[in-house]
């Protein structure tokens, strides 16, 4: 849990300025529900200026949902940093710094040596897009993790450099367009593939690396709770759908998100000192072209007249099946943690592969 | 009690009085020693601090930052590209207005590659909006970097203390340290007045409309020059614990009737001023002027100074490629609307490490009564090993 670590008093202090109390078991119910037993704190408010249907705003407010009131920020430029403080608003509730784009995960290793110099425990988080994570802020990250600061780095990854308006990051899938890897008589989109970012972070040896997906909510909160548990470095990389950059319907942002997840293509792992503990399996296998539909960036391989369209499709449903073959990701049989029973909520607030 | 320190020692030792909470710096010549030294003082249980051993200048002017912004003291150092690594961050580091202290051990910026001394790395950051000290031996580095971290708490403004590389971090001198209660006593504990803190949430380095910009420009500048009293007041501070001064703002020596001044930066001091000791004589001597504060500028210091002189030659350790000298310039503009204002001879001297022998004063003396002296030269150039086009 969150507080394992930290100052359950102080915690408790911190809720009650600013958070909201655990809510008690529900009328007729014996025990709390799993959703109602989170601390339910408000890190991120609403009212800032996302655009409709962003997958990193939802991410980060499930995020701070619960990393809870004792923690510090340092966030990489980008979209988060832009819609949520233009100045003299800020729609964060707890202390929060944004320095550079490439600099996140030092800022935070310095926040965290300042917590660990004043005897502390105040969980220092560190968040970036795939841009300031990925590419520029790489190194250090790399360096961060490796000299073992106990930070929870969060990439929100929406593949490409949304905030300069879309261009390609080493994040951006093979084959999608972008403004700097359009599409067009020479050019199939982007033509490298998606950088593995999670097994050079996995090299890394650090006790806790996953991957995780704005569709999948409980998931990807069990995982932050487990992360802000760990006395050490943390990575968490989580797929967030940007209606904007990936041109699918504000509507459409969690089922996107769960197709990228169902096909293969972005499997949700865990990864500890360097070996993959667990998985969520995929109960029913999509095809990619189910999730490739949905978005304009790969409107031009859905053209049926591009032999090299055919190309591409399979080039990226190789990938997806490479996934499924590497982690074990082909679920055979109904599993609560599944895709389907994780995603599926009842109105307790439990997962209804539970029930 | 006097020690005999190599300066880079006596940098440790003086930034470990301080009681740092965080230290992050990364490895360059000629700071190296430093660094080194401070890893020592940690590993021997001499200093307790975080020390965070960084992958590249870059991060460890970014540790500092989180360090200083979680409100914490935080101290780091560095040289050349290591200056230009940080660049970046220290614009933001000064546009955050946290506290924060470094050395710059200062180095020439390659290309060419030159591990040795000049003034061009602290230069290039000059705009970035953090107070620069100049120290002109190691006694005052010690002083300078132990008052820095009190102009940084008073200020909020962070605060670089430049020393010449190898000519001072990689010399042995008699070094009189403070006791570590007298520095207890007069350096109070660091309170940020914006530090990060659970239960007062802030949010630090938002973005910022061109409505606002202007007001957060204006007043850096406005504390920038607010800074100028406060630099005064804790030379004045640690004159009254130690007996020494470092001068304030800019010093004022050799002779104060002469018509002639010399203006300096760094341990070239030292140099005119034995220079002038062994050449009086023969050439005459001239006021001696010590700019101590470069940033901010002290204008009305700087023009009390020199009043009364005809000529002036001011000594730069940079150069700034097609305009000449940058202290030159800056001080030509200050006295710009002073009536009677001497003239003013720019050279750049020493670039890249070129000795300044002690006969330099001698040189630099005769070319005020040259009629066909420039403006602003490169004073020790050799023009035979140039192509005639180069020249």
């Amino acid at each position: 849990m969150s507080t394992e670590g930290q100052d359950a008093a102080r915690l408790a202090e911190l809720r009650q300025k600013f958070g909201r109390e655990p809510l008690p078991p529900r009328e007729g119910e014996a025990e709390q529900s799993p959703r109602d037993a989170q601390p339910r704190f408000r890190g991120l408010e609403s009212g800032h200026r996302a655009c409709q249907g962003c997958g990193e705003a939802l991410a980060a407010r499930l995020v701070m949902e619960c990393a809870g009131p004792d923690v510090m920020i340092a966030n990489a430029t980008g979209c988060l940093e832009v819609f949520t403080t233009a100045w003299p608003q800020s729609a964060w509730r707890v202390p929060w710094v944004h320095s550079l784009f490439e600099n996140a995960a030092a800022v935070a290793s310095g926040m965290e040596a300042a917590m660990k110099a004043k005897g502390r425990n105040t969980k220092v988080l560190a968040f970036g897009g795939d841009g300031g994570t990925y590419d520029i802020g790489f190194q250090a990250l790399s360096g961060m993790l490796e000299r073992y600061h106990n930070v929870l780095y969060v990439c929100f990854d929406n593949e490409a450099y949304m905030n300069t308006g879309i261009q390609r990051s080493s994040s951006t899938p093979h084959a999608a367009t972008t403004t700097t890897s359009p599409a067009g008589k020479e050019r199939m989109g982007k033509r490298h593939l998606k950088k593995d970012l999670l097994s050079i972070i996995a090299a890394h040896h650090i006790p806790f690396a996953a991957s995780a997906s704005v569709a999948y909510a409980a998931d990807l909160q069990r995982k932050v709770r487990y992360a802000m548990g760990v006395d050490g470095p943390t990575f968490l990389v989580v797929h967030s759908p940007c209606p904007l950059g990936w041109r699918h319907a504000s509507a459409m942002t969690i089922e996107v998100a769960r197709r990228a997840v169902e096909c293969g293509l972005f499997p949700l792992v865990e990864i500890e000192r360097g070996a993959v503990t667990n998985v969520m399996p995929i109960r029913d296998v999509r095809p990619v072209t189910d999730y490739l539909s949905l978005q304009g960036r790969f409107a031009h391989l859905m053209k049926d007249a591009d032999s090299r369209a055919a190309e591409e499709r399979a080039h990226l449903q190789a990938l997806a099946d490479y996934n499924i073959e590497v982690f074990g990701l082909r679920g055979d049989s109904p599993d609560a943690a599944d895709t389907t029973g994780t995603a599926v909520v009842g109105r307790s607030g439990r997962p209804a592969g539970r029930i | 009690m006097l020690e005999a320190l190599e300066g880079s020692q006596a940098i440790a030792r003086a930034v470990a009085l301080c009681r740092p909470d965080v230290v992050a710096a990364y490895p360059i010549t000629p700071q190296t020693h430093i660094v080194e030294a401070l890893s020592r003082l940690v590993a021997q249980g001499d200093m307790k601090t975080e020390f965070v051993s960084v992958e590249s200048e870059f991060s460890a002017a970014s540790v500092v930052l989180g360090a200083a912004a979680a409100g914490t003291r935080a101290y780091t150092a560095t040289a050349s590209q290591g200056v230009l690594l940080m660049a970046e961050v220290l614009f933001n580091i000064a546009g955050l207005r946290v506290p924060l202290v470094m050395t710059v051990a200062n180095r020439a910026v390659s290309a060419p590659l030159s591990i040795w001394n000049d003034h061009s790395d602290s230069m290039a950051v000059r705009d970035s909006g953090w107070i620069q000290l100049h120290c002109a031996d190691n006694q005052e580095a010690v002083d300078t970097t132990i008052q820095a971290f009190r102009i940084t708490q008073e200020t909020e403004l962070p605060v670089m203390v430049c020393m010449d590389g190898f000519v001072l971090t990689h010399t042995f001198e008699p070094i009189d340290l403070p006791t570590q209660d007298a520095i207890d006593g007069w350096l109070p504990p660091l309170e940020f007045s914006r530090k990060l803190d659970p239960g007062d949430p802030k949010s630090l380095g938002t973005l910022v409309s061109p409505d606002f910009f202007a007001e957060v420009r204006h007043s850096h500048h406005a504390a920038m020059t607010k800074a100028l009293s406060v630099i005064g007041e804790v030379d004045e501070a640690w004159s009254a614990l130690t007996g020494r001064s470092c001068g304030g703002l800019l010093e004022v020596s050799g002779d104060p009737a002469a018509r002639i001044g010399i203006l300096a930066m760094g341990s070239t001091c030292g140099t005119i001023q034995t220079g002038m000791e062994h050449a009086a004589g023969e050439v005459g001597s001239a006021r001696l002027i010590k700019l101590r504060a470069f940033r901010p500028f002290p204008a009305d210091a700087l023009r009390a100074a020199c009043e009364g002189l005809d000529h002036l030659i001011v000594i730069d350790r940079a150069i700034s490629p097609g305009l000449g000298g940058v202290v030159g310039t800056e001080v030509a503009a200050t006295l710009a609307d002073v009536p009677g204002a001497p003239r003013i001879h720019n050279h750049a001297l020493g670039l890249g490490g070129r000795d300044i022998p002690e006969t330099i004063y001698a040189d630099l003396m005769a070319t005020v009564t040259d009629p066909d002296s420039p403006a602003f030269s490169v004073f020790d150039a050799d023009m035979e090993k140039l192509d005639p086009e180069d020249r």
